[in-house]
Order: structure tokens, then C-alpha cells, then sequence
């Protein structure tokens, strides 16, 4: 979706990309509140039953890692020089496969958007304490365990969930800058 | 593989209300080397683009023939297109190595054993040692030998060049100029070659044609362009003093 904005040019570009800019910064508990009153009892999407479940969770996330994801993949390919595209297409490259080529050459902006989306999800409390309720065994994560288990005085189990969360933040950052790596060493 | 040529007819081409080009007739015939000059901005590029079939006319008709077949930029399959290959005035090349730029347009055509094009082509352009170089480690002129390499090995039915060699020292300028004859001679290669420096479209071209403000001046084979301009504006642009 980044890679099609940067490359397509259709009515209402301008103001779509403003609104993916300002995705990429609006507060999560924000977007929270938002799916809270989509999915309460009152709500338009209400008669879903979603509400604190592991779904409302992930609309919340989806809501606030996708303008992060897009924005950051928008700018990588835009990076990528605007030369290019034309030249490929005299050497006999069809639009897709000039599209393709050049997605290619902003792989590492991609990469570094889906690390920042991984990274805003993962570390993300306020969202989906809200609509998610934070009951245990069904919607507590480890960001909201740590808000309950610290407000009740538990620092020693606060502290270890957050000594485990980010560890497995390291993990995966970890193995992303292995592949980010090997692409990288290409170039 | 017979030569292909171009009929370009009535064409305009305008950017945001503003006609940067205006030619009634222009041809370009099979095997020919015509070469477009004409000061900055005079269109010559934009005429480069139309031919590429990169973008549209605004009216009128730029038709590709490719022996019987005629084709213009709406009806051009990708087949078709690829009897072509351009090289511009500044590369843009992928960041892999040498070697897997020239062999770019080849991959795109299903050829997986281009190893040896590839190779004799990378020799003909002095790159032998670079090819598993970086673009980014590379200079001007190796950059701009690459981009011609990746249009040379595809033998394109036609070449079409945008000022391949400006900004280049003379030692590069003269590689490319015999690169562009030696694929002339050897496949007939029907040339365009746009460039602002009139020795060498008197060098290279076996007709010259002159852009002013997107208008066709005159165009002439090379001997009677120089020696006998019909117009008193190519006088002027030959001897220096054009006025513009």
C-alpha cells in the first residue's frame, strides 16, 4: 500500500497521505477510544460483540501499526530515484516489473517500517487496555500485566514481565537485522 | 532483422498548457543515425520520450514500425517495446552489481544462459574487472559505459540516446561514440541520438535534424545539414551565433 501511494498518482493523493502522516502520529489510546465507541454496546459496529476480546485488540493494533508501516514504506520508495522507473521501462520492463524493481531497491525502508509497526505493537498498552479490558486469561498481554501487576505493588513480577518483553523485542528486532543484514550486504 | 523506423506525424506534446513540442513530419528511417540538436530546452528530449513510446503524444502520431508491423505508444505490446532500448543522460542503475544491471534487460526477456552477451558486452565497455562492482563505487563515466552495456546487449532494433556522453571526460566520450557506430555497423541498428554538441552529431550521425522551441528547423543528411543549411537559423546554429 506505501509502495502504491508513492508510485500511483490518483484524485485525493495528497489529502490521503496527510491522513496517513497524522495515523502515524496520533496517540495509540486514541485510536483505542475510537474502536471502543465503534464496537461498544451503543456503537455502529456494536451487534459484532467484539468488545473486549482479542479482536477488538487487533483492529486496535492493525489501526495504529498500518499508517506507521505505510508512511515509512511511502518514503523509502519515494527515496528510490524517480529516473529509475523510466529507465527500466526502455530496457524492456512492463510497469509491474519496474514497480517490482524499485520496491526492491527501497527493501530496507520497507523493513525498517515493518520493525517500527512490530515495535509500536508489541510496546503498546493504552489501546488495548481500553478495548481489550485486560481480563485475565483472555485479553491481558504482557504491557497491560505490567500496568495491573505494578499498580498492585507486584514490582518484582512487573519487573520481570517487562525484563521478558524486551527480550523478545531484542529477539525479533534481532533476527529482522539478521535478514535486514544480508539485503543490506547486497547492495 | 530488418531495421525499424519511425513516421512522426502533426505531433504535439504539451506539459501543463505549455507546448513544449510541435512537429508536422519527421522521419526517421531503418539504419539511420539521426542525430537531434538544438539548444536546451528546445524539446529535444521530450522528442526522445515520444519515440521511447514512454509517453503519449498530446495530438497527432508517433508510429514505431517494425517491418510490416506499425504500432504507436496506445497499441505497443510489450513485445514490441522491446525492440527498443534508450540510455539517458544520467544513469540510474540498481544497486546490484555491474554485472546483474546489464543482464536486467535480458532476465526480462526469459534469456537465463546471457552469460556470454553479457560478458562480451562488459568487455566491449572496459568493465571486465568491475563486473561485480557496486554501482555506488563507481565513477561518471563507468556508471554511464554500465547503462550503455545494459542497452547494447539486448541489440535493440533501435537505440535511442539522450546525451549519453555529456558530462563525460574525452576518453569516455570517444569509447561510447565507437560502442554506438560498432553497433551500427554490426546490426544495423536504427539510431536517435540527441545532443546539444554539433561535432558530435557531425562525427556520428548520417542525419541531423535542429529543435528550436520545439519546432523543426530543418532536417538533412549530414553533409548537406552543415555544408548547405536551407534554413539561415541552422547557419547560425553551426557557425555559434544562434540567437535563442
Amino acid at each position: 500500500m506505501g509502495a502504491w501511494l508513492a508510485l500511483r498518482h490518483f484524485p485525493g493523493k495528497r489529502l490521503f497521505t496527510v491522513f496517513i502522516y497524522t495515523g502515524m502520529g496520533m496517540p495509540p489510546v486514541v485510536a483505542g477510544l475510537i474502536v471502543y465507541l465503534m464496537l461498544s454496546r451503543s456503537g455502529p459496529l456494536g451487534g459484532l460483540g467484539w468488545l473486549f476480546t482479542l479482536k477488538a485488540m487487533v483492529v486496535a493494533q492493525v489501526i495504529i501499526a498500518t499508517p506507521l508501516i505505510v508512511g515509512v514504506t511511502m518514503g523509502a520508495v519515494l527515496a528510490v530515484d524517480p529516473l529509475l522507473g523510466p529507465q527500466l521501462r526502455t530496457l524492456g520492463a512492463t510497469r509491474r516489473q519496474a514497480e517490482l524493481a524499485i520496491l526492491a531497491e527501497a527493501r530496507v525502508g520497507v523493513i525498517v517500517g515493518l520493525v517500527a509497526g512490530f515495535g509500536s505493537v508489541i510496546s503498546e498498552v493504552g489501546a488495548v487496555m481500553l478495548v481489550g479490558g485486560n481480563i485475565d486469561g483472555r485479553t491481558r498481554v504482557m504491557t497491560t500485566a505490567i500496568v495491573l501487576e505494578t499498580r498492585k505493588g507486584n514490582f518484582d513480577l512487573a519487573l520481570a514481565l517487562g525484563i521478558i518483553l524486551l527480550a523478545l523485542s531484542f529477539i525479533a528486532n534481532f533476527v529482522m537485522a539478521l535478514g535486514q543484514g544480508r539485503l543490506v550486504e547486497r547492495t | 532483422m530488418s531495421a525499424a523506423s519511425y513516421q512522426i506525424t502533426n505531433v504535439t506534446k504539451t506539459y501543463a498548457a505549455r507546448t513544449v513540442l510541435d512537429i508536422p513530419a519527421l522521419a526517421v528511417e531503418p539504419g539511420d543515425i539521426l542525430a537531434v540538436v538544438g539548444p536546451s530546452g528546445a524539446g529535444k528530449s521530450t522528442l526522445l520520450r515520444l519515440l521511447a513510446l514512454l509517453e503519449e503524444v498530446s495530438t497527432g502520431e508517433v508510429s514505431f514500425h517494425l517491418g510490416e508491423r506499425r504500432v504507436t505508444y496506445a497499441s505497443a505490446s510489450t513485445a514490441d517495446r522491446r525492440q527498443l532500448a534508450m540510455v539517458f543522460q544520467r544513469p540510474a542503475l540498481l544497486s546490484r552489481s555491474v554485472r546483474a544491471n546489464v543482464a536486467y534487460g535480458l532476465r526480462l526477456r526469459g534469456d537465463r544462459d546471457g552469460r556470454d552477451r553479457v560478458d562480451a558486452v562488459l568487455e566491449r565497455v572496459s568493465l571486465t574487472t568491475l563486473a561485480e562492482a557496486r554501482p555506488r563505487t563507481l565513477s561518471g563515466g563507468e556508471l554511464q559505459r554500465v547503462a550503455v552495456a545494459r542497452a547494447l546487449v539486448l541489440e535493440p532494433r533501435v537505440l535511442l540516446l539522450d546525451e549519453p556522453t555529456a558530462n563525460l571526460d574525452p576518453a569516455n566520450v570517444r569509447l561510447i561514440e565507437k560502442l554506438v557506430r560498432e553497433q551500427h555497423s554490426r546490426y544495423g541498428t536504427t539510431i536517435v541520438l540527441v545532443t546539444h554538441n554539433i561535432f558530435q552529431a557531425r562525427r556520428l550521425a548520417t542525419s541531423v535534424a535542429l529543435l528550436l522551441e520545439g519546432r523543426l528547423v530543418e532536417c538533412a543528411p549530414t553533409e548537406a545539414f552543415f555544408n548547405a543549411p536551407q534554413d539561415p537559423r541552422t547557419a547560425d546554429f553551426i557557425s555559434g551565433d544562434l540567437v535563442y
